[in-house]
Formats: structure tokens, sequence, C-alpha cells
């Protein structure tokens, strides 16, 4: 089969690879139809997340047809249509029974600290993703769900991570009527964490980055208010200016390890891998919310220390919440949201590439060029 | 403002949010939000107590803060050559609490590339730098870089820097050792 490979930081080509086999009766082999690019991709092909190893195929957002079911696998059949969240869990640990999927026991020998997760280092398991025409999925009988008829291929792709983590980026926000939330980060986190806000019952929901497409993205498809960090001096200040110097009620982080804003942190963490991440966002939002406000993570961080104001967090008596989302829990609400017309995911779509050209989608992405807001990837065999 | 005691006016009514914003407040009720209450039973699918174990076709390298491999895994590239003894050191000898852990798996991460480079050479499918950058977005119709926003403009005068300090030194390094060497012999 043709998979991508990760060839090292900043390389990635296309291979022939074996069709992976089932190696466990709960797995299937599903035949991947689209795949996605995620902003968290982006940690691995610039070399940022710990375990990477040359030869990994990537892919954690991906829909595909079941082309096999191992001996145990009762609800999947082949020829089934699925969507697969990019958390692997097993459905019966400590965690899968508390409904916290991403933080699954089972699935993971190279950290505790994290789940399993498809084509996202050993450092999450060693899994190979979905940028491929096959891939391996475990615990078939509890990870993917067969795409409802009324569905497109492309909404299907968004709910396997981007989506369903932007509206629990906003859940965990603990959103109150009225309440003001500033969003850092325009990418597809972001701006479905902005456009959930408003489902929760937002007053006034502010989007902050330094793309002024993206920024444009937020007005049009989140209505929401936003603003060039790189047009303020101070953009903390101006976030305090602009809410009478209270502050938001609630910030979310949907930006992460790679966050530009800062040249010391920037250079320390994404160039020189000194830190797990450049904690600018999350700085910036733990300095521009008001005191009691609330914090959420959705940006993607590597497993190293991180220079965080946690000082400032407590002084200001802040709620700091995050986690991977549990995709596979957010979906029957969010099934209803999209019927209903309140979502519209495949709107941030703005690129399909091919397979075989996937070492300039990552280019593409990573540079955002061609004002890329999220690229899909289409294998050859679907 | 926050110097008195009242909270700042929403600018909008919720009559006029809704009106602008599909869907505004649908879940404005906690009990709507898919993880409220934040841990609970949920069916999953799973028909077993204990997930039956995967075969192990290598000793499988796990963090030494698990009792011992999980029932399922990833069997997606395993360690090799230098590389992956510096890994399975990583695992066996650090926790992920300590920093060596993880500063240990980078390193290895950069020494595999080294080595998959060689080694692709060495198979006749060398790496190929044009390809497998996706440099050649640059040039293609989707991808006009004149006159737009880039990501990565801000700190491009420095990548080359960072890119090459490595090769640089280590280059360095290893014709000092080897000039050392010739010397000894010598001398």
């Amino acid at each position: 089969m043709r998979a991508m490979v990760y060839r090292g930081p900043y390389r990635v080509r296309v291979e022939e690879k074996d069709v992976p086999p089932i190696e466990h009766p709960n797995d299937a082999i599903v035949r991947v139809t689209a795949a996605a690019i995620c902003g968290s991709d982006l940690h691995l092909y610039h070399g940022l997340m710990p375990d990477t190893r040359v030869g990994m195929t990537f892919g954690h957002e991906f829909i595909g047809v079941v082309e096999e079911v191992g001996s145990s696998v009762q609800n999947l059949k082949r020829g089934d249509r699925v969507m697969v969240p990019f958390n692997i869990f097993c459905g019966s640990c400590y965690f899968c029974t508390r409904g916290l999927y991403a933080n699954c026991h089972n699935v993971n020998p190279n950290a505790t600290a994290v789940g399993g997760i498809y084509g996202y280092s050993h450092t999450a398991g060693g899994y190979d993703g979905g940028q491929a025409e096959f891939v391996r999925v475990p615990f078939a009988d509890v990870g993917p769900t067969i795409i409802p008829d009324w569905m497109s291929d492309e909404d299907a792709v968004m709910l396997t991570d981007a989506l369903p983590t932007g509206y629990f980026g906003a859940q965990l926000g603990e959103i109150a009527e009225g309440d003001t939330v500033v969003v850092f980060g325009a990418g597809p986190i972001g701006l479905y964490a902005a456009k959930s806000s408003w489902l929760m019952g937002a007053g006034r929901v502010i989007v902050i980055d330094h793309l002024e497409y993206r920024l444009e993205k937020a007005r049009t498809f989140a209505h929401a208010e936003t603003y060039n960090f790189t047009e303020y001096d101070d953009i903390v200040v101006h976030l305090k200016k602009i809410t009478d110097h209270l502050g938001a009620d609630v910030a979310i982080d949907a930006v992460g390890a790679e966050a530009d804003g800062n040249l010391l942190q920037h250079v320390t963490a994404t160039k020189l891998k000194l830190q797990g991440g450049s904690p600018i966002a999350l700085n910036w939002a733990i300095d521009s919310v008001r005191k009691a406000g609330t914090i959420s993570v959705m940006g993607a961080y590597g497993p190293m220390f991180s220079a965080v104001k946690f000082g400032d967090a407590m002084n200001k008596g802040l709620t700091l919440r995050m986690n991977q989302c549990h995709v596979k829990r957010q979906w029957p609400r969010l099934f209803e949201h999209i019927q209903a017309g309140y979502l519209n995911p495949s709107d941030i779509v703005t690129h399909r590439i091919p397979l075989e050209h996937i070492a300039e989608g990552y280019h593409l992405f990573s540079a955002k060029l061609d004002e890329c807001i999220k690229p899909i990837i289409i294998p050859t065999a679907s | 403002m926050p110097y008195t005691a009242e909270k700042p006016t929403p600018r909008e009514t919720p009559e006029q949010l809704r009106a602008r914003i599909p869907g505004w407040g649908a879940d404005l009720d906690p009990a709507d939000r898919p993880s409220y209450p934040k841990e609970q039973f949920l069916p999953t699918g799973a028909h077993w107590d204990f997930p039956e174990r995967q075969v192990e076709k290598w000793p499988r390298e796990r963090s030494i803060e698990h009792a011992f491999v999980t029932p399922v895994f990833g069997t997606s590239t395993p360690p090799k050559g230098l590389s992956g003894v510096i890994r399975k050191y990583a695992y066996r000898r650090f926790s992920e609490a300590r920093a060596a852990h993880w500063l240990l798996l980078i390193a290895a991460d950069r020494v595999d590339t080294a080595e998959s480079a060689v080694t692709a050479l060495l198979r006749g499918k060398p790496d190929n730098p044009v390809t497998e950058t996706g440099i050649l977005a640059e040039s293609s119709p989707v991808a006009d870089r004149v006159g737009q926003q880039r990501a990565d403009a801000g700190h491009h005068a420095l990548d080359p820097v960072i890119v090459a300090a490595p090769w640089v030194i280590g280059g360095g390094l290893a014709f000092s050792a080897v000039r050392a060497l010739v010397r000894r012999r010598r001398g």
C-alpha cells in the first residue's frame, strides 16, 4: 500500500508499505477514504515530539471502509463506512469506564501520561496513522462508529478530532450566559471553539491570531470579534482595555506548542527543543483572563517542561482545565448540532491533496501558504 | 469596571445574540454538554473486563511507570540501530518524570534521522530534500507566496543557523576526534 512516511524534521515522503495485519482479535483494518493533517501533526513534522521515529506514518484524523475484522469484533463488518476517533481506547479500564477515553490506560505502553493516538509518535503508543491507504484500528468494537447516511465525508473527517476538540475546549471553559470568551488561535480548533462558545451562551467571543486570513475566517465562520496581535504593542493590555480592565471570563488556548509572538520562547521551544512547547498563548491566556476566571487548554504540548506563568495563575485564582478530547463522547450532541444547522464542520476545509503530494501538503500547512486552514488528504486507493 | 462591584453590561441581549448566531445558547444548560458530569459511565462496546493480550513480536519498550506492557500497543517502527539502543535505555532507566528520559528520546530521534538517511542511501532509495520537504509547494499554482502572510516568515533568517548548527558542530567534533586519533598514532 502507499503510505506517508516520516523521514526526519520537515521531511516526509510516500512509500510502499505492507498492508497492516490484524494483531489483536478486536482489531479492524480500515481502507482510508479521507484523512486530514492536524495542526498537532506539525509538532511531529517539526521534530518536536519525543520518540517520533523515521518510518512512522502519521494521521489521527481519518475515515474509511472496513476491509477486515478480527475474530472478536461484533459491532463492525467488512464494507461498513466508519469514522474513527483519534483516541485509541479499550472501553474497560478505570478511565474508559468513567468516560475519559483520551486517558485510556490499556493502549500505550510507552507512557502513562497520555493515551493512545493514531500516528502520533511512540510517546502516544507507536501506532501507525491514517495518512495511508490502510490503517490498523484497535478495539474496533469500541472506537469507530458507522457514519450516518446524511453525513458528508468531509464533515465526518472533521468529527474525528478537530470539531470535537474545539467544542470540548468551549465546554471546559464552563461558559455561563453572557460570558466574554477569548480564544487564542484561529486555526481549526480555535475556529470551532469560538463557534461552540456561542452555543454555550457566550455573550462575546474574541479571537486572537496573527494571520489576517484566519481572522477573516473567524469573523465569517465563527461570528467572532478579532484582533491581530502583531498590531498591538502588548495584546494583553489591549484585551484588558476592551474588557473594561476586568479581563475575559474564559480564555481558550487553541495554539499549543508552536506559538509565535515571543522570539525567545519560540526559538527555545520549537527550534532548540529545550521546552515541551512555547507557551506564549497559554501565558497570554493566564494574563488576560479575569481573576477567578477559567482557562481551557486545547493546544497540544510536548511532555517536557515549559515556561508557564504559574505564579500569576495561582495569584489570580484561576481554574485551569485541559485534556485531550474524549471524541466519541461528543459525537451524539455534535451530530444534533450539525443536523440543526448550528455547525457546518467542512466549511473550514481549504485544500484537498492527493496522498502522493503529501509532502507539499505538509509544507503548505506548516508555512500557512495559500491561505491554508485545513487540508484533507485523499489516498490513492479511495 | 473591576474597581466597583458591577459587572460590565453585556453588549448584546440574549435575544439579539439568538437572532444573529445560529444555535446561540443551545447548550446553555450544562446538562446538555456531553462531558457533564465530568466522570460518568457510558456504554463503550467493550465486552471484556481486561482485553486479550496482543502478542509481543519483540520485547516491547515501555514506561517504567507501567506495571506491564499494555494489552494493546503500536507496532509501527521497532527500535533499531544506535537510536534503538538509546531509546531502550531511556525507557529502561528513566521514568516519564525525568527530563533525561525525554532528552534522550529527542537525541535518539536525531540519531535515527542520520542513520535512516545513510540506510536509505545504501538501499538505493536516498532521501530527496527537494521532494520530501514539500518545497515544491512554494511554486505550485495553489501556493503563491508573493504577497501572502506566512507563519514562518518571522524566523526565516534564524532557521538556517539553527538547522545547520548541529551538523556544523557535529562535523567539527568528528573532525577533531579523527585528527586527535591520527596525531596520537603518529606521535
